[in-house]
């Protein structure tokens, strides 16, 4: 085992040691296990909601895009900006409502709002579905890393079967405040091993950012601009849009907007948040500076660019830090994400079922999902060559379809009822299952438009068509209830 | 009160509604291609319209416990 290893090895450790510490001293109930107590003011709940939105994504999947596909890996850095701005306005709302009521889940939020146990258990799957995507990205970054900073003694595959016990181990002892603790390392950690490596990075292979730039942009004309189709101007607008929509519709985010001590908490948050996410600028630097130094990564292997070029350029210990720091942006967040989608299913999909169980049985079988939703991530980790951009796009495209009735239900005269809500998102769904199994594009289906209009992103006609499907239903639906 | 509303719009005019004017590589302004610099001054701009809109809104000044 090399000095790298052992590092990475110590991380674990220590977040493993904070999880059991943290939860040690408390009864955990299922509202502890999940919204921590209602407790959290601004701070608590930024890092929370930072450990979510910042997961080994940004870290290793933000520079493979800058590495594989240049200026369109922007839109990562805009779509978590103009999000925040849309919480601005969203979470105080989702917040009051949710503490007023006692909710624990999303789920929860769309029963209590359409008077639907139905649309509750809807919203579930559609979340554990979309969820296991980001799932499958947290563990191929833990695979990415560990394999990487064993240099090569490691296989993927068994790097990423340990991530996935770590995982599960990690999440089995704690609940959320594990979670936040561990998210206080993972960030500062994150934020100091980024801006070093973007900084440092260009600077000693280039002597600046303007030179790097000026040199890739020299080996690759046109890298640097959004290309004039494909992933172009309108891609890069309707992606964005589409993912500031999606963005909150996250069931572990939107349950964290639950652990918030009052609104308010959101609407100060939202100011300082967007100045957060110039970190990721860092990160596609590191992506930039690989794409002349370690040239070659194609495909799925562009997220291994930030790792190889760190292995060019640094001595094993520090290839063990940035390692450890990587490893906690995929624990922090995929332990959360595991337990959302345990806590969906025991909680929103079988209790709804079998109403007579009682909260023990439900936090037991809660944990005890743990283990088998990791091995089924482990599974799609396995067979699944995508890149970690290409997946999580395709979650985005599955939870969005929760915006238009989360939207419209907080209206005060909401104009849609339940089986417009339910038609709405089952039809954006199956348009979504469609276009992602013929892996069709707006020009594949409709060749004779315009550029612009072939190269929006295709989950704008799911949305569409859920919108319009909602209304339409809600209508017919009013009408017959007016008459009888 | 309707100020903010329009301040909620600032930022996405600013960043999708100029990017197809500003897609270009020159200049470099602070080392960066400008459509990058572009975002990145928006991404800043952006917390400060946010604080703005804090400042302006009624619902902050109630005495909430934070």
């Amino acid at each position: 085992m090399n000095s790298a290893l052992i590092i990475i090895l110590a991380f674990l450790l220590l977040s493993i040691f904070l999880g059991i510490r943290s939860s040690r001293g408390k009864d955990m109930n299922l509202e502890q296990w999940t919204v921590g107590g209602r407790g959290f003011g601004a701070i608590f709940v930024f890092l929370l909601m930072a450990g979510e939105i910042y997961t080994t994504f940004s870290f290793l999947g933000g520079s493979g895009w800058a590495y594989g596909k240049g200026a369109p890996a922007l839109y990562v850095l805009i779509y978590i900006t103009l999000s925040y701005v849309l919480s601005y306005w969203l979470l105080p709302e989702i917040w009051k409502y949710a503490t007023e009521n006692e909710l624990m889940s999303q789920s929860d939020f769309f029963v209590s709002k359409y008077k639907s146990p139905f649309l509750g258990i809807l919203a579930a799957v559609v979340g554990v579905v979309s969820m296991i995507p980001v799932i499958v990205v947290q563990l191929k970054g833990l695979g990415i890393i560990v394999s990487e900073a064993s240099y090569g003694g490691i296989s993927m595959s068994a790097a990423v079967w340990m991530g996935a016990l770590s995982l599960t181990i990690y999440v089995m002892i704690s609940g959320i405040h594990g979670s936040v603790w561990t998210a206080v390392i993972k960030d500062t950690l994150m934020i100091v091993i980024i801006g070093f490596l973007g900084i440092y990075l260009p600077l000693h292979y280039f002597g600046g950012f303007q030179p790097m730039f000026e040199a890739v942009d020299a080996a690759k004309p046109g890298f640097l601009k959004l290309p004039d189709e494909g992933l172009s101007v309108s891609w890069f607008i309707s992606t964005v849009i589409l993912l500031v929509f999606g963005f909150y519709m996250w069931p572990q985010v939107f349950s964290a907007v639950y652990s918030a001590r009052s609104g308010k908490v959101f609407r100060k948050n939202a100011i300082i948040s967007p100045i957060y996410t110039l970190m990721l600028l860092f990160v596609f630097f590191v992506g930039f500076t690989a794409i002349l130094k370690v040239p070659g990564l194609v495909g799925a292997d562009a997220d291994l660019s930030l790792l190889r070029l760190s292995i060019e350029t640094f001595d094993p210990w520090f290839i063990g830090i940035i390692g450890g720091a990587g490893l906690l942006t995929a624990l922090v967040p995929g332990s959360m994400l595991l337990m959302s989608v345990a806590t969906l299913l025991a909680k929103n999909v079988y209790k709804e079922m079998a109403p007579a169980a009682s909260d023990r049985h439900i936090v037991r079988l809660a944990k005890s999902l743990v283990p088998i939703i990791a091995l089924i991530a482990v599974y799609f980790t396995l067979n699944g060559g995508d890149t970690m951009s290409a997946l999580i796009l395709m979650g985005y495209s599955l939870i969005t379809q929760l915006f238009p009735s989360l939207l419209f239900s907080l209206k005060r005269n909401n104009p849609i009822n339940k089986y417009g809500a339910i038609a709405g998102i089952i039809s954006g769904l199956a348009i979504v299952t469609c276009i992602t199994i013929s892996q069709s594009t707006i020009g594949t289906l409709f060749p004779s438009l315009p550029q612009a209009a072939k190269d929006l992103n295709v989950g704008i006609i799911a949305l569409a068509v859920n919108f319009l499907v909602m209304l339409l239903v809600s209508l017919a639906f009013s009408k017959r209830a007016a008459q009888t | 009160m309707k100020m903010i509303y329009i301040l909620t719009l600032v930022p996405f005019i600013g960043i999708l509604g100029f990017l197809p004017f500003v897609n270009r590589i020159e200049p470099y302004v602070l080392g960066m291609p400008f459509n990058m610099f572009w975002m990145s001054m928006w991404v800043v701009l952006t917390s400060v319209i946010l604080g703005i809109m804090y400042k302006l809104d009624p619902r902050n000044r109630e005495g909430d416990q934070e």
